[in-house]
């Protein structure tokens, strides 16, 4: 009779805790990040430019610099980050799960994504698209001189399998997709010469044409076939929390913009200027109350992280990968960077 | 107190009359718990994610895919829905599985034939064979061979060129397309030889169980085979035509069109897993011949039976029974392991189902299950098939 009066006991525990779990009260992301100290950040599993960890395991990159950013403005400290490589398979389930709190790997923003399942993208930190690197030696100029037959490698869980299918389906020309679920696999598969061309978006192909046997036999073709806005994503239902990172990322763009960066933020302080006084939190503006952050949120950030220019300079000019800006100027100057007014 | 404990006296009277309730309430307590657990966990889940306005369900299987397969069995295309791509994706796992298993039944049973070999040189070639590969982890296997294989073979401007039929470059290994004419008649008369050829051993079985005589079957159903299908290609007009691979040069790139092609993933993936595995098949065999007692080797030569036909008559119908059980692992195994593909690009139903189509929908726990379930049926199926071949060949118990 032992049996019986076991289950039935573990029977009522196992109620109650169902009982207990569904009146359980939600706490905000904002308030969990600040009582355990650090901003829990998925980053990719190394893409040298955007997040990439270095042999002691610090890690840089104009996608780091967005944890970091977020880091400084609710803790004061842009080193409280604590980064989660994840592949690309794996980074909306760990959202998802609360494994992140925020994901700043080179994920591009779709209606799909946005909509249905569970994430919001807060805004775009870079402006990508998708292209082709090919051997010199094959003589392919354009993406128009592609034929029949092309063997195409690229890795799994990106937009990039559908743009291509997208692609070669509007040219009318038959491919053979090889698709790797890891970069490392597929860089060495081209590099073997499986493939004909690889393609994913133009930053990546310009990073992992680093890492081939012979960089320079490689060119990425002109064209680009895609759109990819990359930014940062939070889980749904988290309003707040969505604000905090949105508007790091703004204040960080909109730094550049008014020339503000940390080496020249402390006279700024003293600008006479209202925009000025705003990004930096001068005395008597109201910056940081409605996001439930201290004044000092976007001076710690511009000090600790920089603005963007400098973001820009350090992980992607000043290593070679993306010389040059592009669409990822300011709309002041010829490219597309424009945010709402941090006001 | 007084009535509590009246009532258990009451109770256990109660289960005294009735003993099977005794039995039986317990169990059902336990599957109704198990009932209950698992359905906290889906209600949680289901709770969570509607919370955080995740779409669920299966609806998305009928949408449309819009992603492309390098290599599928059946035609697939990105119009075709997430359904047919996870069939396309079951298939060439299925593929590299049969051809993962037949190759490590085959290789298997030589090796752990060889090993116990009274030739030492064999045998420790044999053993050497089986420490290496069943030492080293599976995953590392399949990686040298992908890239080994991708190095060894030549560009394909450069092929390696077979007989002029097949040809192989790191881009696959081509070989011609068959197109046949009348090829129901060939595929009639080849199930006519057959039957022919069965029921000529089943008679001649009986007649050297009747007086002794043996009837040379082997080199009779040859002639039978080959008389019978020559005649019906001949007056059948079977006809036979290859359709060539082309080599097809655009600027500097150079791609074979037409013809069959096999991809290097394929190769490489089945050759991984055909030796990891046949080295654990190898050491079934080697138990399982260990297994037969020596006395019935002595008796079988003793009544002037060859070495060969003791190992088919004597020794291998009995170590069969010893052989079949832990093979079945090693094929459930085989089977399992093939979802490494993902890792070289082998377009199984890791890769496109729980990879490209999770990524593209982002419906993770429906996916999943359904790719568990996949697996589970598959191991279940191996394994029903697994026992019936055991009871069929294990003789009724003395």
């Amino acid at each position: 009779m032992k049996i019986i009066k076991f289950a039935v006991s573990i029977f009522a525990v196992l109620l109650l805790a169902a009982c207990g779990n569904e009146s359980a009260k939600k706490t905000s992301t904002l308030d969990t990040t600040k009582s355990q100290g650090f901003v829990k950040c998925g980053v990719s599993q190394g893409l040298p430019g955007f997040s990439n960890a270095d042999a002691s395991g610090n890690w840089a990159g104009i996608d780091v610099d967005v944890c970091r950013a977020v880091a400084a403005a609710v803790l004061g400290d842009a080193t409280k980050v604590k980064y989660t490589p994840l592949s690309a398979k794996e980074r909306f389930t760990a959202l998802q799960a609360g494994d992140i709190d925020v994901l700043s790997r080179n994920t591009t923003w779709t209606l799909e994504r946005d909509a249905a399942i569970g994430l919001e993208f807060v805004g775009v930190n870079f402006y990508d698209g998708q292209g082709f690197m090919v051997r010199k030696k094959s003589g392919i100029k354009s993406v128009k001189d592609f034929k029949n037959g092309t063997k195409v490698c690229t890795n799994t869980g990106t937009t990039t399998e559908l743009n291509m299918a997208d692609f070669f389906k509007a040219a009318g020309v038959s491919y053979e997709p090889v698709v790797f679920e890891k970069a490392d696999e597929v860089v060495q598969a081209y590099d073997s010469g499986r493939c004909d061309t690889y393609t994913t978006d133009k930053s990546g192909l310009a990073a992992q044409r680093t890492k081939l046997s012979a960089p320079d036999d490689h060119i990425v073709l002109p064209e680009t076939i895609s759109k990819e806005p990359l930014g940062p994503v939070v889980r749904e239902g988290d309003a707040t929390w969505a604000d905090v990172v949105r508007w790091s990322l703004n204040v960080w763009i909109e730094a550049e913009e008014y020339g503000v960066n940390s080496g020249n933020i402390d006279s700024m302080m003293d600008s006479k200027n209202p925009a000025i006084q705003r990004i930096v939190g001068a005395e008597g503006t109201k910056n940081g109350a409605g996001l439930n952050l201290d004044q000092k949120w976007s001076y710690n950030l511009i000090k600790q992280v920089g603005n963007y220019a400098e973001s820009y300079k350090r992980n992607l000019a000043d290593t070679g990968i993306m010389p040059d800006r592009g669409p990822n100027a300011l709309w002041t100057n010829g490219g597309i960077l424009y945010v709402p007014p941090v006001r | 107190m007084k009535l509590l404990r009246k009532n258990i006296e009451k109770l256990n009277l109660f289960l005294e009359n009735y003993p099977k309730i005794g039995i039986y309430f317990p169990q059902f307590l336990i599957i109704l718990l198990l009932g209950i657990i698992i359905s906290y966990f889906s209600m949680n889940a289901s709770t969570n994610m509607a919370a955080r306005g995740i779409e669920t369900g299966f609806g998305f299987l009928a949408n449309k895919a819009s992603f492309d397969i390098q290599f599928s069995l059946i035609d697939f295309d990105s119009n075709d829905s997430y359904a047919r791509a996870y069939l396309v994706g079951l298939l060439n796992t299925l593929l590299v599985s049969g051809i993962g298993i037949f190759f490590a039944t085959v290789i298997g049973f030589f090796v752990g034939i060889t090993r116990l070999s009274t030739n030492i040189l064999a045998s420790k070639v044999a053993e050497a064979y089986i420490e290496i590969f069943r030492n080293i982890p599976l995953l590392l296997q399949i990686f040298f061979w992908y890239f080994a294989v991708l190095r060894l073979l030549p560009s394909s401007d450069n092929s390696l060129i077979l007989f002029n039929f097949v040809f192989a470059n790191i881009k696959g290994i081509y070989i011609p397309r068959f197109i046949w004419e009348n090829l129901n008649y060939f595929l009639y008369g080849f199930l006519f030889s057959i039957l022919i050829i069965y029921l000529f051993v089943s008679i001649s079985k009986k007649k050297q169980e009747k007086t002794g005589l043996q009837v040379p079957t082997f080199t009779t159903s040859l002639i039978i085979f080959f008389t019978i299908n020559f005649l019906v290609i001949y007056f059948g007009q079977v006809g036979l035509t290859l359709s060539y691979p082309v080599l097809e040069t655009n600027r500097g790139l150079h791609n074979y069109m037409g013809g069959v092609s096999v991809i290097p993933e394929l190769i490489a993936l089945a050759f991984s897993l055909s030796l990891y595995t046949s080295t654990f098949i190898a050491e079934c065999v080697r138990a399982g011949i260990l297994g037969i007692d020596k006395g019935q080797k002595e008796a079988a030569a003793s009544i002037g039976l060859s070495k060969a036909q003791i190992l088919k008559l004597i020794v291998i119908p009995q170590a069969l029974r010893i052989i079949i059980p832990p093979v079945t692992n090693q094929y459930l195994n085989l089977t399992k392991n093939s979802s490494l593909a993902a890792a070289i690009a082998y377009p199984d139903i890791v890769l496109v189902f729980a990879g490209t189509a999770l990524m593209q929908t982002g419906k993770a726990i429906e996916i999943v299950s359904i790719t568990m379930l996949t697996y589970l049926t598959l191991s279940v199926s191996i394994s029903i098939f697994m026992n019936w071949y055991n009871k069929k060949n294990s003789i009724a118990e003395r």
